[in-house]
């Protein structure tokens, strides 16, 4: 009993940080219908800036509380993002609005592949460790084991997501957001700015990518150019599974995803006798996304359209 | 306008693919002939740092023995490195090792990891060149038979037998979990490790599996837990190794952890931070400070190239053997050269340097190391 709910906990929270980078591609999608494929590199520069920037507030100001450098990070992290989003929209995507869409899709490739090595030029080949600066206490939950930082990062993805939910079913630019989903053309005609508009989604899944960067980096203590590709992929398969350019679906298929990683792994050794082991987990959870989507083509969540941003 | 626009996904991955193929291929002098000399490790993806130590390491012995001056049949020669990336990709590594053979190379120094170098190993073959591997220490790699593969490291049997033999007698585990990840290298020594436990009485109480690009082990080391072993042995790299380590740590894990040569580097203590403390671990061969060249290695390597990751001194010595044989030969003529290379008989910095029938290093040790406070130190070196 106590391992099952360990493993809830470990899927629960890397399910968390997959939601928050699903809300990425999601969002996107939503208004675009285009798959950022450069998301997941958004996220590792996220973590890598972080890195950089807490490395050198720790470098110059060794005795520096971490409740002050974290912070100081965390919005470096998050100021280079949203700039970062902009431009890659502004440069790879804007100007093919009206091409093919594949021509986009390709550019979003292109895009990843310019970002990840220019981040090994910059940051170098070797893994930066996250600085000993986190707070180390662990409390026992029903017989399992859950640290202050897998608190930290659960509650702060959950607010995270209540803010941006409010932020589209509440605010004006959430309005213009859902209508630019909707249609573009309708939207510009009633006087929505749709350039603007692409331009803060961009902006603002940027951000959500640069805390989960941020996250990921401190939860696993290691950042490196080449984390963003998994990350990316595994958010953008979770996106999918929730009925991508649907807000909710892609908390839920985060979460989900997390999840049926954590317990497949866990557990899958065990349930077949050794015959497939926890080499399968990745198959395992791959296969689960292959049913859904085998009776729901739209993800779990995908067909409630309106609500998509 | 729109026109112009649409050069802007060619563009991108123009630049993307120049920054890819950075550092690769050089021009050549035209006056004096060259040898070209492949050498393949991953320089981009998770292990690149250690590819880029192996690359230095023979960048290294090449620019000293073209500045000391090589002559083959009376003429001067130059030795020409040229680099190629593998991205520690099986596929990707026969790709590459069909260029390097196309591109005229007579000889190649790598690959990194085992899971390369073996589908390497027979395109080399095919083609008579002369290969040495620094690091690949799996069995499968040499037990082919081809008369083209070597390599100068102690293989996975000795290291896989010393580490089993040392949680068992030494440590006194009786219950011991383990953990690889899945590629040629991990998972041979993982399978020697095993052998060696049962032979010396110990059970296996769990076998688990990652990739060599995870992060997140705490479903497997949870389901660990489960088992409360005493030992954990881990096959594999130090970019899981170390955040393995602190997720041990996190999730109340008590056991030994125990690694080979991947964990055995300074990146590992950077990754686990304080939770490397007591970590233990092996490399083949003798310690960088131990090896009889080492010192003079490690201060030439540093002022150059910055701090040595592992394989380095390794990757030189490769070299050294290589044009070693090629002035024996007096000939970079592949098949003389391969009839030399196995008559090796001389010291190198990592020790001495000669071949068994099979190509595998002759007398290789292992030696066991310890962190402590923050610095692998040394347990026992085992012949």
């Amino acid at each position: 009993m106590d391992i099952f709910v360990q493993q809830l906990i470990n899927g629960l929270v890397l399910g968390s940080i997959y939601a928050l980078v699903a809300l990425g591609y999601t969002m996107v999608y939503g208004i675009l219908e285009l798959i950022n494929f450069a998301h997941g590199e958004v996220t590792m520069v996220g973590a890598m800036s972080a890195l950089a920037v807490i490395g050198a507030l720790l470098g110059a100001y060794p005795q520096a509380p971490a409740l002050l450098v974290l912070p100081a990070g965390v919005l470096a992290a998050i100021m280079v993002c949203m700039a970062l989003g902009y431009v890659i929209e502004r440069v790879a995507y804007r100007p093919l609005r009206r091409a093919p869409r594949l021509a986009p899709l390709i550019t979003a490739i292109g895009v990843s592949i310019v970002l990840q090595n220019a981040a090994m030029l910059i940051w170098g080949r070797s893994y930066i460790s996250f600085p000993a600066i986190l707070p180390h206490g662990s409390h026992p939950i029903l017989g399992a084991v859950i640290t202050d930082l897998q608190i930290v990062i659960v509650t702060l993805s959950v607010l995270i997501m209540l803010g941006l939910t409010l932020l589209v079913e509440r605010t004006r630019l959430g309005r213009a957001m859902r209508a630019t989903a909707q249609s573009r053309e309708v939207a510009e005609l009633m006087g929505v700015n749709v350039n603007t508009v692409i331009s803060a989604t961009f902006i603002i899944g940027s951000a959500l990518a640069a805390i989960a960067g941020v996250m990921v980096s401190a939860y696993y203590g290691l950042g490196h150019y080449y984390m963003g590709f998994m990350l990316g992929l595994k958010a953008f398969s979770a996106a999918v599974l929730g009925g991508i350019g649907n807000l909710a679906g892609a908390m839920l298929g985060g979460l989900l995803l997390g999840v049926i990683e954590a317990l497949g792994a866990g557990y899958i050794g065990d349930l077949t006798g050794g015959f497939l082991g926890s080499n399968y987990q990745d198959v395992f959870a791959f296969m689960v996304l292959i049913l859904v989507l085998v009776f729901r083509p739209s993800g779990l969540l995908g067909e409630r359209v309106a609500q998509r941003a | 306008m729109r026109w112009a626009y649409l050069g802007l996904p060619i563009v991108s991955i123009a630049v993307a693919t120049l920054l890819a193929g950075c550092g690769q291929g050089k021009s050549t002098a035209a006056n004096e002939a060259t040898i070209r000399i492949g050498s393949v490790a991953p320089l981009t993806g998770p292990q690149s740092h250690i590819g880029k130590d192996n690359d230095n390491g023979a960048r290294l012995a090449v620019d000293e023995i073209n500045a000391q001056g090589l002559k083959l049949a009376g003429k001067p020669v130059k030795l020409e490195l040229v680099s190629e990336d593998d991205a520690a990709d099986p596929k990707t590594a026969a790709t590459v090792a069909q260029k390097l053979v196309d591109d005229g190379a007579k000889a190649v120094i790598g690959h990194l990891n085992s899971g390369t170098t073996i589908p390497a190993s027979r395109i080399y073959h095919d083609n008579g060149i002369p290969q040495i591997s620094p690091s690949a220490t799996a069995i499968a790699y040499t037990a082919q038979g081809y008369n083209t593969a070597y390599r100068v490291m102690a293989n996975d049997a000795q290291q896989g037998r010393a580490l089993g033999q040392y949680a068992v007698t030494k440590l006194g585990a009786k219950k011991i979990a383990v953990i690889d990840d899945r590629t040629a290298y991990g998972q041979g020594l993982a399978d020697e490790f095993e052998k060696a436990v049962k032979a010396a009485g110990a059970s296996i109480t769990a076998r688990e599996y990652t990739s060599d690009k995870a992060t997140d082990f705490t479903a497997i080391l949870t389901s660990i837990k489960g088992k409360t072993p005493d030992l954990v042995f881990f096959g594999g790299m130090d970019p899981q190794g170390g955040p393995m380590a602190q997720q041990m740590k996190r999730l109340g894990l008590r056991a030994q952890l125990l690694g080979g040569d991947g964990l055995q580097n300074i990146n590992f203590l950077k990754l686990a931070g304080v939770d490397a403390e007591g970590v233990i671990a092996s490399s083949p061969g003798l310690p960088l400070a131990a090896m009889p060249g080492g010192p003079a290695f490690k201060q030439k390597f540093e002022a150059r190239f910055g701090p040595i990751q592992v394989y380095a001194p390794y990757a030189y010595d490769a070299v050294n053997v290589l044009a070693a044989a090629m002035k024996r030969a007096d000939s970079a003529e592949p098949a003389k050269v391969l009839a030399e290379l196995a008559k090796t008989d001389q010291s190198g910095v990592t020790g001495p340097l000669r071949f068994d029938a099979k190509g595998d290093i002759a007398g290789g040790s292992v030696t066991l190391y310890r962190v402590k406070n923050g610095a692998w130190v040394v347990l026992e070196t085992v012949k």
